[in-house]
C-alpha cells in the first residue's frame, strides 16, 4: 500500500483512482486476482504525501503564527534574489561598476561621478522595476484568488489593453507629455477594472464568468488601441509603440515616486486582507461560513489590486506575464495552496529585474525592452513546472 | 428551547420567491433533517439559517439576535456550515484544510495557537482522516474527501452544525458512513446539526427531529417515528408507498409502490428482458452482487448462452453502476 492509511481505506483509494467513482472494495477481483493491487496510477506518485514542515511560533503574549518553513525560506531567497538583481543592474551599463561599488556608492562612498550615475541614473529604472514587478506581483495573486483561475489575471483580462487605450489617447488626442500619458494609462486601466467587474458580477464572482468577460473586454479595447494607431501620426505612433512594449528605459524618480506611494498604502491594506483572501479560494459559501465578510475583503482587495496594475502600468508600460506567472511561480516554488500574496510580490519584483538585466545583457544597453523578455522567461519558466509536475503525476 | 430559529421569513433568489412567512425553530441538541422534492426550498432554508441569504421579510435569529446584524466571525463560532460545493484550494493538503476551520477563531496576531493545533488535531482524529493529514485533498476518494471536509467544520468548534446535502455523489458506503459520523457527533458531542437530505430512508433512520418540505412550506415536523405516514410521502414527494419499520433500528422504512407488473418480455426493451426480471441473487452481498452483474454482463454482451439468463435480473436491478464494470469484465475476458 502507498500509505500508512487503513487497509480498507487504502484499497478504496486505490481502486477508486481517488476521484470517488463508483469503484468499490472488491469490485474488480476477478480482474487482477488480487483486490489489493493498487491503481495504476499509484506506483509512480510518490508526492502523494506532501511532507511539509510547519513551525508554530508562539510568545507568551499570545501572538501566534504558523510558519510554513519552505514558504518562508522562498521568500528571504526571492527577496535575496530581487535585491541582487538589482544591484549587479545598477552596477551594469556603459559604465560598470562592482557590485561592491555599488553598495559603496548606494551608501555613501562613491565618488561624484559614481553618486550621479547610480542616484539619478541608474537607481530610479531599478526601483520602478522592482515597485512594477511587486504590484504586478501581488494584484496577479488577488485577482486568480477571487477569480479561482490562473487566468484571471490582469494580463489576461485586458488591464494591459485598458490603460493602453487610456495612455493612446492622450497621446493621439491630446499630444499629453509623460505625466498625462500616465494619468491617461491609470484612468484606462481602472474604468477597464470597474467594467469588467460590473460586467462579470453576478451575486459573486465565479471564474469562468470572470475570465470570459475579460478575455472579450481585452480582445475589444485591443481593437479600439489598433484604431488609435491608425489615427496616430508617425511621431505619435512611434511612441504610442514603445509605451505599449512596456520597458524600464529612460525611468526616473517621477515614475518612481508616484508609485512608490501607491505601493506603500495599498500592498500593506492587501497583505493585511491576506488571510481571508485566501479563504475566498474555498468558495464564497464556505469562507462565509467561516467568518469571512467575503464582499467586504473582495470589495477591497479588487480596487486595490486594480489600482496597483493601473499604476505599475503606467510606469513601465503594459508589461505582459509577471502578474501571471509569479503567484503560480510561488505556488509551485512553496508547495503551499494557492496563490499567495507576499512571496508574489516578491517573485514579481526578481522577475522583471531579472528580465531586465538579462534584457541589457544579451542584447546591449536597452535595446530589447523587458516586457519582451518577462514573457519568455516567465512563460518558459512556468511550462517547464508544468512538465515536471506532470512527469511527477501532479497536474 | 432553539438557539436557531427562522421567524416569519420570506425567501427569495432576486424577484423569485421561494417561501413566504416561514418559521422554522431549530430543537437544541438535535439532529434536524429537512426533507423534501427538489426545488421545495430546503437547501434555501439552510441557507437563510447560515445567514448566506438574507430574508427580504421576516428574521432569522440566533440566540435572540438578528443572525445578520452578529459579527461575521461571532456567527461562525456558534454556527458552521458545510456547503454543497465546496472548493479545495489546488495544492493544499488535509491538515492544512482543516486548519482553515479555525479561522473564526484566529486573528491577525493569533494565527496559530496551541488550541488551534489541539483541535485541529482532534478533529482529523475524530473523522478519521488523522492518517492522511499530509495528503493532497485532490487525490483523495470522494467519500475521504467529505470526511476531511467534516473535519474542517468540526474544527470550527460550533454547537450547531448545518450540511447541505453532505451525502452528494458519495456510493452508498460513504453516505453510510457520514451519516454514521454524523449521528455520532450529535450522540458524543452534543452538538445540534441541521442536515438536507435527498434520501428519506436516511432522513428517517438518523433524524431526532424531521422537517418535511413542499413548495416552500413546512408540511410537517417532529420525530421521524411520529410523522413518516404513507399519506405524508404522498402529500409531499407525490409518491405511493408503504411504511414499515426499518428492520435495523426500528425507524420508519419508505418502501416505494412498485409500478405494474410487466407481461412478457417487455416490448420495446431493448437488448434483454433484465428489467422485471427474477429477483435472482439479489439478497448477497454487494459485491457478490457486482461480481454476478459482471459476469452476467460479459455473457450477455458476448451473446453467450446458459448461465446467464437465470442471474440476468440481477444485473438489470443493480443498475447503471454495473455498467463500467461489466465493461472492465468484459475487456479482461
Amino acid at each position: 500500500m502507498i500509505s500508512p492509511v487503513k487497509p480498507e481505506q487504502g484499497t478504496k483509494s486505490a481502486a477508486g483512482g481517488g476521484r470517488g467513482g463508483a469503484a468499490a472494495p472488491g469490485a474488480r477481483p476477478e480482474r487482477s486476482g488480487t483486490p489489493d493491487r493498487p491503481g495504476k496510477r499509484a506506483p509512480g506518485k510518490r508526492p502523494l504525501a506532501a511532507r511539509r514542515r510547519v513551525l508554530p511560533v508562539r510568545t507568551p503574549g499570545g501572538l501566534s503564527l504558523r510558519l510554513d518553513v519552505r514558504a518562508v525560506l522562498v521568500g528571504l531567497l526571492l527577496l535575496a534574489v530581487a535585491l541582487a538583481a538589482g544591484i549587479v543592474l545598477i552596477g551594469s551599463g556603459d559604465y560598470p561598476m562592482t557590485p561592491a561599488e555599488v553598495v559603496g556608492t548606494l551608501t555613501g562612498g562613491g565618488t561624484a561621478g559614481q553618486e550621479f550615475i547610480v542616484r539619478d541614473l541608474r537607481l530610479p529604472r531599478v526601483l520602478v522595476g522592482l515597485l512594477v514587478g511587486a504590484a504586478f506581483g501581488i494584484a496577479g495573486a488577488v485577482f486568480q484568488t477571487v477569480s479561482r483561475n490562473p487566468l484571471g489575471s490582469p494580463d489576461v483580462l485586458g488591464f494591459g489593453q485598458g490603460s493602453a487605450v487610456g495612455a493612446l489617447t492622450v497621446i493621439v488626442y491630446f499630444q499629453g507629455g509623460p505625466f498625462a500619458v500616465a494619468a491617461g494609462a491609470v484612468v484606462g486601466g481602472v474604468v477597464t477594472g470597474a467594467a469588467i467587474f460590473l460586467l462579470a458580477w453576478k451575486r459573486g464572482i465565479h471564474g469562468y464568468r470572470f475570465v470570459l468577460v475579460g478575455i472579450g473586454a481585452a480582445a475589444m479595447l485591443y481593437a479600439l488601441v489598433l484604431y488609435l494607431m491608425t489615427k496616430a501620426n508617425i511621431v505619435e505612433a512611434t511612441r504610442a509603440t514603445i509605451w505599449m512594449t512596456g520597458s524600464l528605459n529612460g525611468r526616473g524618480w517621477d515614475q518612481v515616486w508616484p508609485l512608490a506611494a501607491v505601493c506603500a498604502v495599498l500592498v500593506p491594506l492587501v497583505l493585511c486582507y491576506g488571510r481571508p483572501l485566501r479563504m475566498l479560494e474555498m468558495g464564497d459559501d464556505a469562507a462565509y461560513a467561516l467568518g469571512v465578510r467575503v464582499d467586504r475583503v473582495r470589495g477591497i482587495a479588487l480596487p486595490a489590486a486594480v489600482l496597483l496594475v493601473a499604476s505599475a502600468t503606467a510606469a513601465a508600460g503594459p508589461i505582459s506575464f509577471v502578474a501571471l506567472t509569479a503567484p503560480q511561480l510561488v505556488r509551485r516554488l512553496t508547495r503551499s495552496p494557492g496563490p499567495n500574496p507576499l512571496p508574489s510580490a516578491l517573485m514579481g519584483a526578481a522577475l522583471l529585474v531579472a528580465a531586465d538585466w538579462s534584457a541589457q545583457r544579451l542584447f546591449g544597453a536597452d535595446q530589447l525592452p523587458v516586457g519582451v523578455l518577462t514573457g519568455v522567461l516567465g512563460g518558459g519558466y512556468l511550462l517547464w513546472l508544468l512538465a515536471t509536475e506532470r512527469r511527477a503525476g501532479r497536474v | 428551547m432553539s438557539r436557531l430559529t427562522a421567524e416569519n421569513v420570506t425567501l427569495a433568489y432576486d424577484q423569485r420567491v421561494i417561501a413566504e412567512n416561514l418559521s422554522v425553530a431549530i430543537p437544541d441538541r438535535s439532529f434536524t433533517v429537512i426533507v423534501g422534492p427538489n426545488a421545495c426550498g430546503k437547501s434555501t432554508l439552510l441557507r437563510a439559517l447560515s445567514r448566506m441569504l438574507k430574508p427580504t421579510a421576516g428574521s432569522v435569529l440566533l440566540d435572540g439576535s438578528v443572525i445578520s446584524s452578529l459579527p461575521a466571525k461571532k456567527v461562525a463560532r456558534t454556527l458552521g456550515l458545510l456547503p454543497q460545493s465546496s472548493i479545495a484550494p489546488d495544492g493544499i493538503t488535509v491538515s492544512d484544510l482543516v486548519a482553515r476551520g479555525r479561522y473564526p477563531h484566529q486573528g491577525l496576531l493569533r494565527q496559530w495557537s496551541g488550541e488551534d493545533e489541539r483541535i485541529v488535531r482532534e478533529s482529523m482524529a475524530a473523522t478519521g482522516v488523522g492518517e492522511l493529514a499530509d495528503r493532497y485533498v485532490d487525490e483523495l476518494s470522494g467519500g475521504q474527501r467529505q470526511r476531511v471536509w467534516i473535519a474542517m467544520a468540526l474544527a470550527q468548534q460550533t454547537p450547531l452544525l448545518l450540511l447541505d446535502e453532505p451525502t452528494t455523489y458519495l456510493d452508498i458506503q460513504h453516505q453510510i458512513e457520514v451519516l454514521d459520523l454524523c449521528a455520532e457527533l450529535h450522540e458524543e458531542q452534543g452538538r445540534t446539526l441541521v442536515a438536507v437530505l435527498h434520501d428519506l430512508n436516511h432522513a428517517a433512520r438518523y433524524a431526532t427531529h424531521l422537517i418535511a418540505m413542499k413548495d416552500g412550506a413546512v408540511i410537517a415536523e417532529g420525530a421521524p417515528s411520529d410523522i413518516v405516514t404513507a399519506e405524508l410521502v404522498g402529500q409531499v414527494f407525490g409518491l405511493g408507498c408503504q411504511v414499515i419499520d426499518d428492520p435495523e433500528t426500528g425507524t420508519p422504512l419508505i418502501i416505494p409502490a412498485a409500478r405494474k407488473p410487466r407481461k412478457g418480455g417487455g416490448a420495446g426493451d431493448r437488448g434483454s428482458s433484465v428489467a422485471g426480471g427474477a429477483p435472482g441473487v439479489g439478497g448477497g452481498g454487494p459485491g457478490a452482487g457486482e461480481t454476478a452483474a459482471g459476469v452476467v454482463a460479459v455473457d450477455g454482451v458476448e451473446g453467450g448462452g446458459g448461465a446467464a439468463a437465470g442471474a440476468m435480473g440481477t444485473g438489470g436491478a443493480s443498475g447503471a453502476g454495473s455498467g463500467d464494470r461489466a465493461a472492465a469484465a468484459t475487456s479482461a475476458v
